[in-house]
């Protein structure tokens, strides 16, 4: 394989620059499977039968905690990154396993909540408003939850290979799907959490 | 957990008895076949496991042939069952299931293989690449398409068909009004081939943009790629929406959510609204790329270059970006008032503009060009007229007003079908006579290729015209029988007797391939039409590294201005080539996604989770595993160069 070392390691082979070009084409496709998503809650959103509506449902406290720990984890993972372009194994490890915390952290609450609105009798069955809640955040969570383990087998080569052109490659990737993440969370956050307390 | 042995039984009707048997019959001659000519280490070898864009098109062509034969078979009973007034052969529930199937077999599990396998075979070569960008990802779509299409067709005799339409509207498809397993089959097996075809999409963007061979520019680039190119936009972009539309239907159908439902807020129009705003760039999907097939045939065998390059990739972006605004003409009927419908009216006929510049393009690429009437030309030349047709007649469907008559009526069966037959069908046939001697070495034999031409044209426009005019006369369509005092009956049967002379013309094309196989002589140059793009440089059958040296492009037509303005195209000195290595996991991968999908379909959620965590842990092999694929010597490369000989280097 050809390194060009003109360029960062992760996108040191005509491969590895192919694979996240590739990648940010994926998350083009993304974009388009939550502005799907929302769409279906918006034109939801009012209609929630004998269920609950957003305001009777949502405490800002535990969102305020997950939209923290997920910006914060968006951050380290970018840390991790800079760690990686200097060959810090260490501090990208460290970096890398706190993002992965957080992520943690955040689906802890996020399940919790969801446990919550359940006994509050608020289930996915109850109305169409809730079926597009819990299918929206529930979709950002198991992304989150594919990221953790992604991420988690990530870590693993990163510990047992170093840093190298592959391992440096995907977890650039990974960072990219981390902040995207990020960015539908601040979505969610705006305009299903803000906005149904409103 | 209950089981019941009930869910899996379908009852009746000896045309599933006898489905059972042909499907048990087929498996058991593959597998004793395979075993007395010990061919299985071959199927793992070459084909199971390979990660060569050309084989996983071939195997895609090959899938969409069988399924171009079933999809044909539910077509002919239908036509069958409504050739005469009250007709016994399929009752109302079986000729829902048969409809159903049909239209996602011919769409997803026909067109779409057919079209993405062309691609496959064809854009490397015609950039001049070695392989995709991601060629583990292209047999991952490929199994995740070939098992999608899979589980759909045992649907037919485990659990029971779909049956609310291709289109699969709520409330019929929800589990109220349709209470069977078959649109749990539809949820699960178009998810799985779908996330596929997403893939493809994303792969086919990466090779075209990055894997060019050097001077290769965007507007150098053949018009076939051009068209694949602008079609995986469309898949990036119109998949997801068909992803959360049937995952949003699984939930309601296996989870009981609201989405769609009649009460507790559910909308049934949202249905409605996602799977066209996928749908309808959907037919594009498959139009786009048989466009672009066209123009390479038509320029070819005019011995001339494509008239209006440019007009011709901008049409093809106006019309992708025109296809995701049409979406609410499916149904103009229901209700959303006079501003929305006039809105999409005027959208859905802007269509028609760039699609007449292309018509005319093609036309003027004729024009005093020096025709060769080949198998391929003559598909390419019927399309013109009949495609036209299925085109004004959908300008007369997609003014609103009007459509309040048409609408529901055989008049627009007979209006897609007069689109996506030469639209897709003529397209794939045509290519397919075109790419074959490149694949194999050995072109079609032409008399026989025009024979089955001849039948198929024909008996295509006996078997759709009538039902323009049945539309007219009020006849329905998804209407399983009628009474002798409609008058329906004549125009039926004639119908029926085109559907007939179409099944005698694919058994003829069949036939060729068979007939070639044995007889044609081989092809000397690889050059066989005297063409004019990348493809035809290299030799037929290509070896697997497809060009011992990258061209170097600098014109349109690289080809043709090496052949005939002696313009260099291989300079460099042959060396090393650097080759991906063949994989099983990707059919594993496959193989383990239908387990899931069927244990999803009846709700069998231990197995379903063991199956999903099974997916999982493939995905992390894939992950661990470091291949660095294996280099071809360059002695080894001169040596396959000499045998193939008469080539280009
Ligand atoms: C080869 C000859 C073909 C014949 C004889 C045929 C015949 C038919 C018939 C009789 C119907 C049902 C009409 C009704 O009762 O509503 C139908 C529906 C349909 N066909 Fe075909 N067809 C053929 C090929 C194709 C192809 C190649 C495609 C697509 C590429 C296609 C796509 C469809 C679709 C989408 C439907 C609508 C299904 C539904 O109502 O849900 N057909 N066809
Ligand atoms: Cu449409």
């Amino acid at each position: 394989m050809k390194v060009d070392t003109s360029k960062p390691l992760e996108y040191g082979t005509h491969e590895n620059s192919n694979r996240i070009f590739g990648f940010w084409v994926f998350l083009g496709a993304e974009i388009a499977l939550f502005a799907t998503l929302f769409t279906v809650f918006f034109v939801l959103v009012n209609r929630f039968a004998d269920g609950p509506s957003g305001s009777e449902l949502f405490e800002i406290g535990p969102v305020l905690i997950e939209t923290f720990l997920l910006l914060t984890s968006s951050f380290t993972i970018g840390l991790a990154v800079h760690a990686m372009r200097h060959q810090y194994k260490r501090a990208m490890l460290v970096f890398f396993g706190i993002t992965l915390l957080m992520g943690l952290g955040f689906l802890g609450i996020e399940i919790t909540e969801f446990v919550t609105y359940v006994h509050e009798g608020a289930t996915l069955q109850t109305s169409a408003f809730l079926s597009s809640l819990f299918v929206l955040l529930g979709t950002h969570g198991a992304h989150v939850t594919f990221g953790f383990l992604w991420g988690a087998a990530i870590m693993i080569q990163l510990m047992r290979e170093g840093i190298n052109p592959a391992t440096a490659n995907k977890s650039f990737i990974f960072s990219l799907y981390w902040h995207f993440l990020d960015v539908v969370w601040i979505f969610i956050f705006s305009f299903v959490y803000l906005k149904g307390l409103m | 957990m209950n089981f019941d042995l009930e869910k899996f039984k379908v009852h009746g009707e000896p045309l599933i008895y006898g489905a059972m048997i042909s499907i048990a019959l087929v498996s058991i001659g593959i597998v004793v076949g395979l075993t007395v000519f010990r061919k299985w280490g071959w199927l793992w070898r070459e084909w199971l496991t390979t990660v060569d864009h050309k084989r996983i098109g071939v195997m895609y062509i090959l899938a969409a042939l069988l399924m171009l034969f079933r999809g044909g078979i539910d077509a002919l009973m239908m036509r069958l069952q409504t050739a005469a007034p009250d007709m016994k052969f399929l009752d109302a529930q079986h000729y829902n299931e048969v409809f159903t199937t049909h239209g996602l077999i011919m769409i997803l599990f026909m067109a779409m293989p057919f079209i993405i396998g062309l691609m496959n075979v064809v854009v490397p070569l015609q950039i001049g690449a070695r392989d995709v960008a991601f060629p583990r990802l292209n047999a991952v779509s490929f199994w995740l398409f070939f098992f999608g299409a899979m589980l759909l067709n045992i649907s037919f005799v485990i659990g029971g068909s779909p049956d609310a339409g291709w289109s699969a509207y709520f409330p019929l498809a929800s589990l109220e009004f349709s209470p069977t397993v078959g649109n749990n089959y539809y949820s699960l097996a178009l998810q799985i081939s779908g996330i596929g075809t997403l893939m493809t999409g994303v792969n086919f963007i990466v090779t075209i943009l990055k894997m060019r061979a050097p001077g290769m520019k965007l507007m150098r680039m053949p018009m076939f790629t051009w068209s694949v190119l602008i079609t995986n936009v469309i898949i990036v972009f119109a998949f997801p929406v068909l992803t959360v539309a049937l995952a949003l239907m699984m939930f309601d159908r296996l989870f009981g959510s609201q989405f769609f439902t009649m009460a507790n807020g559910g909308m049934d129009m949202l249905w409605a609204n996602l799977f066209w705003v996928w749908g309808h760039p959907e037919v594009y999907i498959v139009i786009l790329p048989a466009f672009g097939i066209y123009s390479e045939i038509i320029a070819t065998f005019s011995k001339k270059n494509l008239y209006g390059y440019t007009s011709m990739v901008a049409s093809m972006l106006i019309i992708s970006l025109l296809s995701f605004i049409v979406w609410a003409h499916h149904f103009y009927t229901m209700g959303q008032g006079v501003l929305v419908n006039g809105f999409f009216s005027i959208t859905t006929m802007a269509i028609a503009v760039p699609t007449g510049v292309k018509i005319f393009n093609w036309l003027f690429t004729l024009r005093k060009g020096r025709i060769s009437f080949t198998t391929p030309m003559l598909y390419s030349l019927a399309f013109i007229p009949i495609f036209t047709i299925g085109g004004v007649t959908g300008v007369m469907l997609a003014m609103a007003s009007a459509d309040y008559m048409y609408h529901n009526t055989m008049f627009l069966v007979a209006h897609f079908h007069y689109v996506l037959i030469p639209g897709a069908v003529f397209a794939v046939i045509a290519g397919f006579h075109y790419w074959f001697p490149k694949v194999f070495g050995f072109r079609l034999n032409e008399r026989i290729g025009k024979h089955a031409f001849w039948w198929i044209i024909i008996s295509f426009n006996v078997a759709f015209f009538p039902l323009f005019i049945l539309g007219l006369k009020g006849m329905t369509r998804r209407m399983y029988t009628y009474s002798a005092e409609t008058g329906f009956g004549p125009l039926n049967m004639i119908s029926f007797a085109g559907a007939l002379g179409l099944a005698i013309g694919f058994v003829i094309l069949v036939y060729n391939i068979y007939w070639s196989t044995r007889y044609m002589p081989r092809d000397e140059n690889g050059d066989p039409w005297d063409a004019r793009t990348l493809e035809w440089a290299t030799h037929s059958p290509i070896p697997e590294y497809n060009f011992a040296v990258v061209p170097k492009v600098k014109s349109r037509d690289p080809f043709w201005a090496m052949k005939h303005d002696k313009q260099p195209l291989f300079e460099e000195p042959i060396t090393k080539i650097h080759m991906p290595s063949n994989t099983g996991k990707p059919f594993v991968l496959g193989v383990v996604f239908f387990f899931l999908g069927f244990f999803l379909v009846f709700s069998m959620w231990i197995p379903a989770i063991v199956a999903g965590v099974g997916v999982l842990i493939v995905l992390a092999a894939m992950s661990f595993e470091r291949d660095h694929g294996f280099y071809i010597p360059a002695d080894k490369v001169i040596k396959t160069e000499k045998k193939l000989g008469g080539g280009t280097v």
